[in-house]
């Protein structure tokens, strides 16, 4: 009796093996596109990637975050199809950008978020820049409360916070403080933490925190377009030099007329050709 | 004649199939012996990158205080480990030292005191916390357990002390069932002849359970130890996850799993800063074999006594 059913429990795990090995191979026929990468893109992908299902029933989209350096090092070893990022390739190390292409499929601005009881609604680039290298640490000292300075940084490596450093810092490191793996996280804890100051990109800033105004301008989508508001990146999808057509075809649909006059702005990002100005690095 | 001559000297099927069984978990153990090798190996492997290739001293990574492993200084990547290292073991230690009087008192209350109201009630709520995932803890912690360190000691309320809370629950259950086997696990005689020379249950207790005890009792803090110094999401969402050295209980800190966690998303295989997180997988692991031996040891040693 017990034979049977071990012999019978062999047969299952076999017929199971089978069937994975199938669908295995349909996979690399092409039927599935996998992104990888890139948490503040992850929205825009999944969205995009239903709709194109829709448009071409058999062909699947697997989006998966895991964060841009991810990403980028997914896509350079072929492990995937798409590796989104929020970061050019070149500023990403180890990452050789000449075997990929890179497709910018939006814009996305980055603000300073501050807890609500600091009393502060506006400041200068050179106030924001001593106090994430630890200048200033109370927020008396630049006309707000008699509250202590609580930094809550991302994560080292991740995308939001390089383009941070590189925008808002001038290139300068914060000091090492709190760091969270997740812009949900950063605000969760500006929000309830007094005294709290991080950054998250514009589509996770709501009323909860405040976003204050940097040298006078207000942190808007119609600022970053014309790039009074600096503190913004392109939010890449690379691809290897030779991609399958259905990444292709893929691509070329989040690049469309449809994706980025609809879907973009919906989901609060800005699209590439609302851009006024480009850059390159 | 013959018929016997040949049972005995071909296979019988008895024995056919006694080395089938013996084949097929030779096999298995040979497999989970290769996988075993294979982790040690690469976790190894790479973790030895950051020293071998990236020309990182090891007391310096040992010892120094700095984490910012994609700026230089000298040649080498700023990579100290030791606030990861420190903050890993004080919450450890404080979460462990407050569980135990807890975990004792529990698992005496279940064996001693109130046998059976012990196993009605607190057996299945010790199951229950067990079956609690770390996220969960964690979300508790980030809602429940920070706000209300911040109200008291002011600051963040991230750092050292909220991470040994959510710990201290969730390696309460751990050491108290495993402090419960060894309690139960004490000859009847003993507690009997105690009580016939006229012990009160209180010495009982203290003089004679417990010292008997005492070689299981210290296994299951190791075991606590071990499933403290591993957690990472729980810890990770209310510790603060600073590169700091833990210079103060409530100011935020960090762990080896917690810089591993947030980090290895962030970097790409065989740069700097991602041999610098293999190294801290490393220490993790070398760690977890130190507390093992340990548990190893008590048990030979709590042996040879008896």
């Amino acid at each position: 009796m017990k034979k049977k059913w071990i012999l019978v429990l062999f047969a299952i795990v076999i017929v199971l093996l089978g069937f994975a090995y199938i669908n295995r191979d349909q996979n690399k026929q092409g039927t599935s596109i996998t992104a990888v990468g890139s948490t503040a893109l992850q929205p825009l992908v999944e969205a995009a990637g239903e709709e194109f299902s829709k448009d071409n029933p058999g062909v699947f989209v697997n989006v998966q975050g895991g964060g841009s350096g991810t990403g980028l090092s997914q896509i350079q070893e072929g492990a995937v199809s798409i590796g989104n990022s929020d970061l050019f390739a070149s500023e990403q190390t180890g990452i050789n950008e000449a075997k990929l292409v890179d497709n910018r499929v939006a814009v996305i601005g980055i603000t300073p978020i501050i807890n609500k009881n600091a009393g502060i609604s506006a400041l200068t680039s050179q106030q924001l820049k001593d106090i994430f290298t630890g200048k200033i640490t109370n927020w008396q000292d630049i006309g707000g409360r008699n509250q202590k300075i609580v930094i809550v940084n991302r994560t080292q490596g991740s995308g939001t916070r390089i383009t941070f450093e590189k925008w808002a810092l001038d290139n300068e490191r914060s000091i090492a403080s709190q760091e969270q793996d997740s812009s949900g996280t950063a605000r969760q804890i500006v929000a309830t933490t007094p005294g709290a100051i991080s950054y998250v990109s514009f589509s996770y800033a709501d009323k909860s925190v405040v976003m204050p105004t940097l040298n006078g301008v207000k942190p808007t989508n119609n600022n970053v377009k014309t790039n009074k508001w600096k503190i913004w990146s392109y939010e890449h999808m690379y691809t290897q030099k030779k991609s399958d057509e259905d990444t292709d075809k893929f691509i070329k649909f989040v690049l469309s007329k449809h994706v980025q006059d609809k879907l973009v702005p919906q989901l609060g990002y800005i699209p590439v050709t609302d851009m006024k100005v480009e850059r390159l690095e | 004649m013959d018929k016997i001559r040949e049972s005995i000297l071909t296979t019988s099927r008895a024995s056919k199939l006694e080395r089938r069984g013996k084949i097929i978990s030779l096999t298995c153990l040979g497999g989970i012996c290769l996988v075993v090798v294979a982790i040690f190996g690469f976790i190894a492997y790479r973790g030895l990158m950051t020293f071998t290739s990236d020309h990182v001293s090891i007391i310096k990574f040992l010892t120094g205080t700095e984490w910012n492993p994609s700026v230089s200084k000298n040649g080498a990547p700023l990579v100290g480990a030791l606030p990861m290292i420190a903050g890993s073991f004080l919450i450890t230690i404080l979460a462990t030292v407050l569980a135990i009087p807890f975990a004792i008192g529990t698992a005496l209350m279940m064996t001693d005191i109130t046998p059976k109201t012990g196993t009605r009630i607190l057996q299945p709520v010790l199951e229950l916390l067990v079956g609690i995932p770390s996220v969960v803890y964690g979300f508790i912690g980030l809602t429940v357990v920070v706000p209300a360190i911040r109200t008291v000691f002011g600051g963040s309320g991230f750092g050292i002390l909220s991470g040994t809370f959510v710990l201290f629950v969730m390696v309460l259950p751990t050491i108290t069932s495993m402090t419960v086997d060894s309690l139960s696990s004490v000859p009847k005689d003993y507690r009997s002849a105690s009580l016939a020379l006229g012990a009160t249950r209180w010495q009982t207790i203290y003089k004679v359970v417990l010292r008997s005890a005492t070689p299981g009792i210290l296994t299951a803090i190791v075991f606590g130890m071990a499933r403290a110094f591993g957690e990472a999401l729980a810890v990770q969402m209310v510790v603060g996850n600073a590169t700091l050295m833990p210079y103060s209980l409530v100011a935020p800190a960090s762990t080896l799993t917690s810089v591993l966690t947030t980090g290895i998303g962030n970097t790409v295989m065989g740069t700097v800063q991602n041999d610098a997180l293999w190294s801290l997988a490393l220490i993790l692991l070398l760690m977890s074999l130190a507390f093992n031996l340990a548990i190893h040891l008590i048990a030979r040693r709590g042996a040879m006594k008896r």
